[in-house]
């Protein structure tokens, strides 16, 4: 880390963190050795030219793919994931760039999709029904508290609503179920100014919260609007870690591109 | 939006231009978003017609002894379908499942006739027949990661293999066998219509498949894995497992299948059904449900049977020559694709 970590993080373990992780594939090296931390109520932003390795830094850190090498630790204990649920089991949920959603499912069905509510009593327990009424209820309820008012109807298949509105989904259901830490790969892609101001209120809300939000973004006035710290990726490693305060946008971008040593 | 007031930019401005223009429908786009969002209203309405004219072209068609022959006719290829729309909602296709199918019922036959196992143990092994059928699919098509078409392809020839070999080519009668193994076969009568068991069965057999794809979980991850198989992954659904388990439930299914037909024919044929496979899979189209995965309902591919089933009865009735009810079948299935391709262009 720099010199410019300046909070208590030293006193308590980051909530997640990684170390040396190194992935392959094939003859392509995807990641070489790289290491990041986050910590609870923090804003960790991840830049990078494309094919530095962020996406597949999330997805290592998120059970999407597993590292080759390296070591991930959550609350200071070191975890493994081998799928997407072990990281969703621990409180860790992720909006991926696809989104991740299915299109003909429904907002709540999405929502809770691989958590579904069943009912109570016997009719959940020996039939395994689920509870749809629950989970709608549940899924408006969550939208209204993250102010998401773009989906008001959550009986509405996914591939009624447009490119922003599937994204709030997406967003919605990382941010309801991220009790500790949630990833966010370039979640205002495909957002109107409008809407990606919108997430952004939802970060510093998450931050607020006392969860950690881990960034993707090309977008560096949103990063150096929300970050904390900013990890900067190049060819498989870690750059830099910076802060907005100890560098400019125009030294970010340098570093990100090897014009500038960190 | 809530209260951020920033201000009305080019781009937002041209957004919402934009989908002004989207919203505005057509009287037929908007019947083809129902039609989206309910994929049995075609089937069913086809089927609604078809049996009002064959009834105005021919009354008998529509006499009590008339209905309940359809239905017992269609009884297998319904069972067969519940099990082909399992897989093809996964996505995948299986061209295997005929001939599980009759592996299934030769086990049945030459185990309580040549081997003199009692009926309930012969019919126990036909299960398991099946079961392993559908477990050496799903195998392949988990672990081995190759595509479903090329796998079924394969197991249909092995199968094929295996019933000739198990029954030696023989047909076991009915006669030789005991009543619990034909009991499909048999009927009762209901308000004057005489309805067999295999037909009861069948109709069981929707209900719980209903049950399972549209109040459990497990349902809404079949359809999650057939929509999108990374973003079912990615929410954290163990899709290998998923697709096991469709393709062993089908597996069970198939040994049902295989017990309705022994009781329909009277008994078990290396030779019977041998066009079983492409009619379920006719059956699955016609009923609305997408090749592509995801997208259809178990009712449709009853919908689907019943249509395929009064069109072959009444075309018949009507006096016409058997190669004019293949021919208006595959007229129905290519129709019926032409329209899913038409609805799925509704959204983009």
């Amino acid at each position: 880390m720099n010199s410019n970590n300046q909070d208590a993080s030293a006193a308590t373990p980051p909530v997640l963190s990684a170390h040396r992780l190194v992935k392959t594939f094939g003859h392509v090296v995807g990641l070489d050795g790289v290491s990041l931390e986050v910590h609870a109520g923090e804003v960790l932003a991840v830049i990078g030219d494309n094919g530095a390795g962020k996406s597949t830094l999330i997805k290592c850190l998120t059970g999407a793919e597993v590292p080759d090498e390296g070591v991930i630790k959550l609350d200071g204990k070191e975890v493994q994931f081998r799928r997407p649920q072990d990281a969703r089991d621990v409180g860790i949920e992720t909006v991926y760039q696809t989104l991740a959603v299915s299109p003909a499912l429904d907002v709540a069905a999405n929502m809770y999709l691989g958590r579904e509510i069943r009912r109570p009593g016997v009719l959940g327990t020996a039939f395994r029904m689920v509870d749809t009424k629950e989970m709608r209820a549940r899924a408006t309820e969550q939208l209204h508290q993250l102010g998401i008012s773009t989906l008001q109807d959550v009986t509405v298949p996914i591939e009624n609503l447009s490119g922003g509105q599937r994204q709030a989904v997406a967003v919605a259901r990382a941010a309801a179920f991220g009790s500790r830490v949630v990833v966010l790969d370039e979640p205002t892609a495909a957002l109107g100014v409008r809407e990606s101001n919108h997430v952004l209120e939802l970060i510093l809300r998450l931050k607020e919260k006392g969860v950690a939000v881990i960034l993707i973004s090309h977008n560096m006035p949103q990063v150096f609007e929300v970050a904390d710290h900013i990890h900067i990726q190049r060819l498989g490693k870690r750059a830099a870690t910076i802060t907005p305060e100890s560098h400019s946008m125009t030294d970010a971008v340098a570093i990100m591109t090897g014009a500038k040593a960190a | 939006m809530s209260g951020t007031s920033s201000p009305p930019t080019a781009s937002t401005a041209a957004l919402d231009l934009a989908s002004q223009f989207i919203d505005r429908r057509t009287p037929l786009s908007r019947v083809r978003g129902v039609l989206h969002r309910f994929p049995a209203i075609s089937p069913g309405i086809v089927l609604l017609v078809a049996v009002v004219v064959f009834g105005i072209l021919n009354p008998r068609f529509l006499a009590p002894a008339n209905l309940s022959l359809i239905t017992q006719q269609v009884a297998v290829i319904g069972i067969l379908g519940v099990a082909e729309t399992l897989i093809i909602l996964t996505a995948g296709i299986d061209l295997s499942v005929g001939a599980a199918m009759v592996l299934s019922s030769i086990v049945i036959g030459n185990a309580v006739a040549g081997l003199h196992a009692p009926s309930v143990v012969g019919l126990i092994a036909g299960l398991a027949t099946g079961l392993a059928a559908g477990a050496l699919n799903g195998i392949l098509v988990t672990r081995l990661k190759l595509p479903p078409f090329i796998v079924t392809l394969g197991t249909l020839s092995i199968f094929t293999a295996l019933l000739l070999l198990v029954s030696s080519g023989a047909t076991v009668q009915g006669t030789s066998l005991p009543d619990l193994v034909t009991w499909t076969g048999g009927t009762f009568r209901v308000i004057g219509v005489d309805i067999s068991y295999g037909v009861v069965l069948m109709v069981a057999l929707y209900l719980l498949i209903a049950y399972m794809l549209g109040r459990t979980a497990w349902g809404r991850h079949v359809y999650a894995v057939g929509d999108d198989r990374e973003a079912a992954r990615l929410t954290g659904i163990r899709v290998d497992r998923v697709l096991l388990s469709v393709y062993v439930l089908a597996g069970a299914i198939v040994a049902f299948a295989a017990w309705t037909q022994i009781g329909r024919d009277f008994g078990s044929s290396p030779n019977a059904a041998t066009d079983a496979n492409l009619n379920a899979i006719t059956a699955v189209v016609i009923g609305g449900t997408s090749l592509f995965g995801g997208r259809g309902t178990i009712w449709g591919t009853l919908l689907g049977a019943l249509i395929v089933g009064v069109f072959r009865n009444g075309l018949a009735l009507v006096g016409l020559d058997v190669l004019y009810q293949t021919l208006a079948v595959g007229i129905l299935v290519i129709a019926a694709v032409a329209i899913d391709q038409w609805i799925r262009k509704s959204k983009s």
